[in-house]
């Protein structure tokens, strides 16, 4: 059967079983939303920028388990998903952009919206396509979603010239995919994990530290819990593992790190076997590098060869599929005598008990005065029972969301935590629920983020994805001030939110609902009004005050053990 | 300390960018890298030289080894190994050095490519710190330009890559 290069475009996504993909068009990628016109085996969702499309399908990718796929066009459209590709690579967040491209024999030449896209996307991908035969479509299309969803997971881009999507060949769907210099790993070495198992049946203060890789591999985070419920070892999860096991479980200490709680990073400090699963020990989990775990032997699974003994060595490398590798510990673990560690454990309980007892997240919300912005947060866990897939914006709103949410299962808490980007929780959120559409879905933002990729709210209309978005306005970047206050002499440059636009209205010009809570019972309020709305989107000010910092904070350059507690 | 690192990689376009874009992004050096296809044409293969702490190298060996085209990386340092490269020399020789020249040469067993009246044009291959002693050995008469290969190099014993 002969196809044109966009039909075989259209096929191969029908193949890879693709849903909903979210684009922008232009002229270089014309002849593939003509060929998506009569489509209705997936839905386009038309974003409003570049950028948003790819957060919103990274969002999509990580609360429905499928690869997040993107359509733009060549030149200012590839060039405004540079971001979101970043950004979904860092954070090991399968995706697939595909790009128009000038035709073939202007490539090179300055054409009319030529970017060399390949060339400047090439160290924020996984990796990276420019296709240039028609008769390659299929394979690289094929093999473009096999390298963004397998192994260490990221974005892949194929750049794809306009007159290769006119030209046509006989189709050939490839069933298999091969490449032979790619062999992502999925069990780990034997050996290893009985080395593993018998370290973690000695340690007298075992910590597990686990991360995003928790909620790549999809069922591991089970697994995860059970290993904390069967030998009673404690458990702090980064940023991206939120979710990992469930917050209210009692061997869960909280997030550790810059932002962590006092119990999870005291007791990251004096453990004495730390297994690291899925995370990648980043700066803002670590702290200062000779101060972190110092008396801790580590054990670290990870499916990335390269990420093992980077920044931290590891005494024993499980490289592999962490929810494979925890099935194989798990068994190993079982031969294992507990017996002789549980005195030990009971010590080392009490002790995490009583750094509990500082209760270092705890805040103070007057009846009449200002909101407190983690008093929000407290509210919208209340209401929602914890049951919404929250995503976030990034600034303090975003640790104190981390913080005080209470994540109950993985893939409801999605976040920029590698990259950071602002304008990342709107379009996030969009996508989050396109993938679960019965779900409560809120982005909880900050004043400054939100104006990143307000545009979304249009997005939302005309999708009828009815989103709640959770706006903690304290007229400041909150986190820059925060920063300013602490290492810069109180000297706020340039980070105070002016001539804000007045949300409410704004919510409503866009078609949704606007509600604003300027006292604590206004805060309980509009939320429960909020939370009955289900036909339109509703966007929430929430006035809080000004000036309120994070904490517990590790300085930069500290040591975990340093951090401060107000 | 100096590594040199051998990577198989796919035959295809934009390879080689990945590579030092890879060097560049992250910081690592290179002092020389080398690039040629191979018996089987779908494959080419590198000679990269670098220095670097042992972690650092070791990140190497598994960034590089993460490129999607990257097919095998073996760092010869860490096995007896040959290495080998090629320098090209053009020299001033005028009436009182030629004869000096053409003893140098003599000596580290170089090739004279092509004469001049004034100079000589000389060919080396050897491991690159004989490259390099030559070199030395030959600036005081006057270098007039120069171009090395950097080093390629493989295991030794019969054993493939
Ligand atoms: C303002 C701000 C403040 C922050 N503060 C904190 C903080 O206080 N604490 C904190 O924790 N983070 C914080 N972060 C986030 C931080 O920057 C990192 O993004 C985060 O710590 C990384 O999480 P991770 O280690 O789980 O790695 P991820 O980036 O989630 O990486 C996952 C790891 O798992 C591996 N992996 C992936 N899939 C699999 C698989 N199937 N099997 C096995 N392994 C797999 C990957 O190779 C990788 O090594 C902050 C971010 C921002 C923007
Ligand atoms: C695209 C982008 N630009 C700049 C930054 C740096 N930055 C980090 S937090 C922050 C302030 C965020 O302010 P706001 O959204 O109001 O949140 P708050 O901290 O007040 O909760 C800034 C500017 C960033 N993370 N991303």
């Amino acid at each position: 059967m002969k196809l044109t290069g966009a039909q075989i475009f259209v096929e191969c996504l029908k193949r890879e079983g693709v849903k909903h993909i979210f684009g922008y068009p232009g002229g270089a990628v014309l002849p593939i939303y003509d060929a998506i016109f009569y489509e209705n085996e997936f839905e386009h969702i038309l974003v409003r920028h570049e950028q948003a499309a790819l957060h919103a399908a990274n969002g999509y990718a990580r609360a429905s388990g499928r690869c997040g796929v993107a359509l733009v066009t060549s030149g200012p459209g590839a060039t405004n998903a540079v971001t979101g590709l970043a950004d979904s690579n860092i954070d090991s967040i399968p995706t697939v952009c595909f790009t128009g491209q000038v035709p073939s024999h202007l490539i090179g030449s300055d054409a009319f919206q030529e970017a060399d896209i390949v060339g400047v996307t090439r160290s924020v991908t996984k990796h990276n396509f420019l296709i240039k035969n028609v008769e390659d479509m299929a394979k690289v299309i094929r093999q473009a979603f096999y390298i963004a969803t397998s192994g260490r997971p990221g974005a892949v881009l194929v750049d794809i010239p306009k007159d290769i999507s006119l030209q046509s060949c006989e189709f050939e769907y490839p069933e298999e995919v091969h490449i032979r210099s790619y062999q992502p790993a999925s069990l780990a070495d034997v050996d290893d994990v009985l080395e593993a198992a018998t370290l973690m049946a000695q340690a007298r203060r075992p910590m597990i530290y686990s991360g995003g890789g928790i909620m790549n591999a999809r069922g591991s985070a089970a697994l995860l819990t059970k290993l904390c419920q069967t030998y009673r070892f404690p458990v702090t999860n980064t940023l991206m593992g939120l979710g990992g096991v469930p917050f209210d479980d009692e061997h869960f200490v909280g997030m550790l790190g810059m932002h962590g709680t006092y119990e999870a990073n005291m007791s990251v400090s004096h453990c004495d076997v730390l297994i690291a699963v899925g995370a990648r020990f980043d700066d803002r989990v670590t702290g200062k590098l000779s101060a972190f775990a110092p008396d801790a032997k580590i054990i670290h699974i990870d499916v990335d060869p390269a990420s093992i003994s980077k920044i931290v060595k590891a005494d024993v490398a499980l490289i592999g599929d962490v929810k494979l590798v925890l099935e194989q510990l798990l068994t190993a673990l079982a031969a294992q005598d507990f017996s002789h560690q549980q005195e030990a454990l009971n010590m080392w309980w009490h002790q995490i008990d009583h750094w509990r007892a500082k209760k270092s997240l705890s805040f103070v919300q007057e009846p009449d005065a200002e909101v407190k912005p983690q008093y929000v947060i407290e509210q919208l866990h209340q209401q929602t029972k914890g049951n919404a897939i929250v995503t976030t914006e990034v600034g303090q709103h975003q640790m104190w969301a981390a913080q005080l949410y209470g994540v109950r299962k993985p893939h409801r808490f999605i976040t920029s935590g590698g990259l950071g980007t602002m304008g990342f929780g709107l379009p996030a959120a969009l996508g989050v629920k396109k993938a679960c559409p019965d779900a409560t879905v809120i982005d909880i933002a900050g004043e400054a983020s939100i104006q990143m990729n307000i545009q979304e709210l249009s997005t939302a209309m005309q999708h009828n994805l009815p989103i709640k978005i959770a706006i903690l306005n304290n007229s400041f970047m909150g986190m820059v001030r925060q920063w300013q206050q602490m290492f810069h002499g109180s000297r706020y440059s340039h980070s105070y939110s002016d001539s804000l636009p007045d949300f409410v209205k704004l919510a409503e010009a866009y078609g949704g609902v606007g509600l604003r809570a300027t006292t604590p019972q206004e805060v309980r309020e509009v939320i429960a009004q909020a939370l009955a709305i289900n036909d339109r989107f509703v966007l929430i000010d929430f006035v809080v005050s000004k000036e309120e910092n994070v904490y517990p904070m590790v300085p930069t350059g500290a040591g975990l053990h340093e951090m401060v507690l107000a | 300390m100096k590594h040199i690192i051998t990577i198989l990689v796919e035959n295809e376009f934009g390879v080689l960018t990945r590579i030092t874009g890879l060097f560049s992004a992250r910081g690592y050096n290179i002092e020389s890298l080398n690039v040629a296809p191979t018996t089987d044409e779908s494959m080419s293969r590198m000679t990269i030289v670098t220095y670097g702490e042992e972690n650092v190298i070791v990140q190497i060996r598994k960034q590089l080894q993460k490129l999607i085209p990257v097919i095998k990386v073996e760092n010869l340092t860490e096995h007896a190994h040959m290495e080998r490269e090629m320098i090209v020399i053009k020299v001033q020789a005028n009436e009182n050095s030629r004869a000096e020249v053409l003893r140098m040469a003599d000596v580290f067993r170089a090739r004279v490519v092509d004469v001049s009246e004034s100079s000589y044009s000389l060919e080396l291959t050897g491991k690159s710190n004989k490259v390099s002693a030559f070199l030395r050995m030959l600036t005081p008469h006057g270098v007039i330009e120069m171009t090395r290969t950097g080093s390629v190099g493989m295991k030794r014993g019969s054993e493939g890559f």
